[in-house]
């Protein structure tokens, strides 16, 4: 009992300064543009940016754009998922393949793939499919990396012993590999899931017809700062709810 | 009965070099009920029998055969196996992983609890049924691995130096209870150990092995009845045989420790 108030204090002291650091920072952003006028193009003040994000919501903009580049992360993130996965199990099926393809796609994760949005906007048009295919290709990577690494984390020991006990092979695969292979391959979702998200909207800043990613670039270079700010307290929010919610789930699968 | 008519061995290495005999001709007779242990140096091959008999591992020659029918692949039903470390699996409770040793021996009915429960009873873990694996000391787990190659009901129990990663202490409290168990069981039982004082105290008979390549250089019985007291370590039999025993072990534990020096010699 003692140790787990102990605990929960401890909980209650992080959480404090967590917020205590996100309240001094908001602090200094409300002092210096209150202080000053002469940084108003590049630091609005936050009243100005609240009535922005106000008016994105009320108008519609902020849904019509959210619309859009949802759909490119959803549409990505599922190719990345399934195809990642699928070749990540393939390759861990045998360590010949595995001394093949790893290093290979190791090598390529490696190269900052911003490089080739260009080409993806020359193959697939300025419309969504350049940054779904993209993003696509982009979070493919580390979902694969860790589909790879997790099934060969699975300690040979356990599958001498089953296989001793008389599993067959998908018993083997369902008690063993899946679940041996769980922690890993599901890091390496989140990851992908992250990567995605930031590829369509590095994306779309630098190369779309719409979406939040174009409207923050649109923003910027009409020098609509207080806009742009608006534009982007919306992805720190949604990013933040969503790193939430992924974690959320991530515990419950470790508890199931 | 378990029959070992001249198995050998050889693991195939890139060159002459890594090319191990870890078995040579070595032909053995267990009886129904009979507990062996199979005692030598590190190395001599006594897991690799162990793997044979288990039908893990299939002989470059010879053949094992239980109750006359030849292993080529393991036998879920008839042998049941226990390793050196813990081999619970970590993402299932205590009771979770007995439910899945009996069905994947084919037992899928309502009774597979009432087997756990009474296998766990017997160990004295029946409390620690919900717990996680790693939830558990090394002890307990060793302790439950072992009820869950007791509770598959084999006729054939094979057990892999299951104490070999415990402390002494643990392992001494282990062994009487083992002692106390596999008489109730008659099960034939064999089990590989590299210590004398385990070997004394459990087996039936010791078979002892030379150093790599593994052959049966001595078979030393241990007359005295099952279930054995902690008492028994301290008669004057058993202090004989162990002697006995490190007498015939001496000479294959120094050709280890030469060879292993030999070996690091050539390498560096």
């Amino acid at each position: 009992m003692p140790v787990g108030e102990a605990m929960r204090r401890d909980q209650v002291l992080i959480r404090s300064i967590q917020f205590g650091f996100l309240a001094v920072l908001f602090g200094a952003w409300w002092f210096i543009t209150h202080s000053t006028q002469s940084l108003a193009l590049l630091l609005p003040r936050p009243e100005l940016v609240w009535r922005e994000m106000q008016v994105l919501w009320s108008s519609g903009r902020l849904w019509s754009a959210a619309v859009i580049t949802l759909k490119e992360i959803v549409e990505a993130y599922a190719i990345a998922v399934v195809a990642g996965i699928a070749i990540g199990f393939f390759v861990a099926r045998s360590r010949n393949l595995m001394r093949i393809f790893e290093p290979v796609l190791t090598g390529i994760f490696a190269i900052p793939l911003t490089l080739f949005f260009p080409l993806f906007v020359v193959f697939f048009g300025i419309g969504p499919d350049s940054k779904v295919a993209y993003a696509a290709t982009y979070s493919f990577f580390p979902i694969a990396l860790n589909t790879i690494a997790g099934f060969a984390s699975v300690d040979e020991l356990y599958l001498r012993a089953v296989r001793a006990m008389g599993a067959s092979g998908l018993q083997q695969f369902r008690h063993v590999y899946l679940p041996g292979a769980m922690p890993v391959t599901l890091s390496g979702l989140r990851i992908g899931f992250f990567i995605c998200i930031a590829s369509v909207l590095g994306g779309e800043t630098l190369a779309a017809a719409a979406g939040v990613g174009k409207s923050i670039a649109l923003s910027a270079e009409l020098m609509e700062s207080a806009r742009l700010y608006a534009w982007i307290a919306f992805v720190v929010l949604a990013s933040v709810t969503l790193n939430l919610l992924a974690l959320a789930a991530e515990t419950r699968s470790e508890r199931a | 009965m378990i029959t070992i008519d001249r198995v050998s061995m050889t693991f195939v290495g890139a060159d002459a070099a890594r090319t191990v005999t870890a078995l040579d001709d070595v032909s053995l007779t267990i009886g129904q009920g009979e507990f062996v242990c199979l005692l030598g140096p590190s190395g001599c091959g006594k897991s690799t029998l162990l793997a044979h008999i288990g039908g893990m591992l299939a002989p470059t020659a010879g053949s094992v055969t239980v109750d006359g029918a030849l292993v080529q692949a393991p036998r879920p039903n008839d042998i049941a196996y226990v390793f050196q470390e813990s081999t619970l699996l970590p993402w299932y409770t205590v009771l979770d992983n007995f439910r899945l040793a009996l069905k994947f021996q084919g037992i899928d009915d309502a009774s597979w609890r009432d087997r756990a429960m009474h296998a766990l009873s017997a160990v004295d873990m029946t409390q620690f049924a919900d717990h996680y694996p790693k939830q558990l000391s090394g002890g307990m787990k060793q302790r439950i691995n072992l009820a869950r190659g007791l509770c598959v009901d084999t006729k054939v129990l094979l057990l892999d130096e299951p104490f070999a990663a415990l402390d002494e202490q643990t392992r001494m409290v282990l062994g009487e209870d083992l002692s106390i168990l596999l008489a109730r069981t008659g099960k034939t039982i064999v089990f590989v150990t590299h210590s004398l004082a385990e070997a004394v105290f459990l087996a039936d008979r010791i078979v002892v092995m030379t150093a790599r390549p593994g052959k049966v250089k001595a078979q030393i019985p241990v007359p005295h009845p099952h279930p054995r007291s902690p008492d028994f370590m301290l008669a004057l039999e058993f202090g004989e045989i162990r002697n006995e025993l490190y007498a015939i072990l001496r000479d294959e534990i120094r050709a280890t420790v030469a060879r292993m020096r030999e070996t690091r010699n050539a390498g560096g």
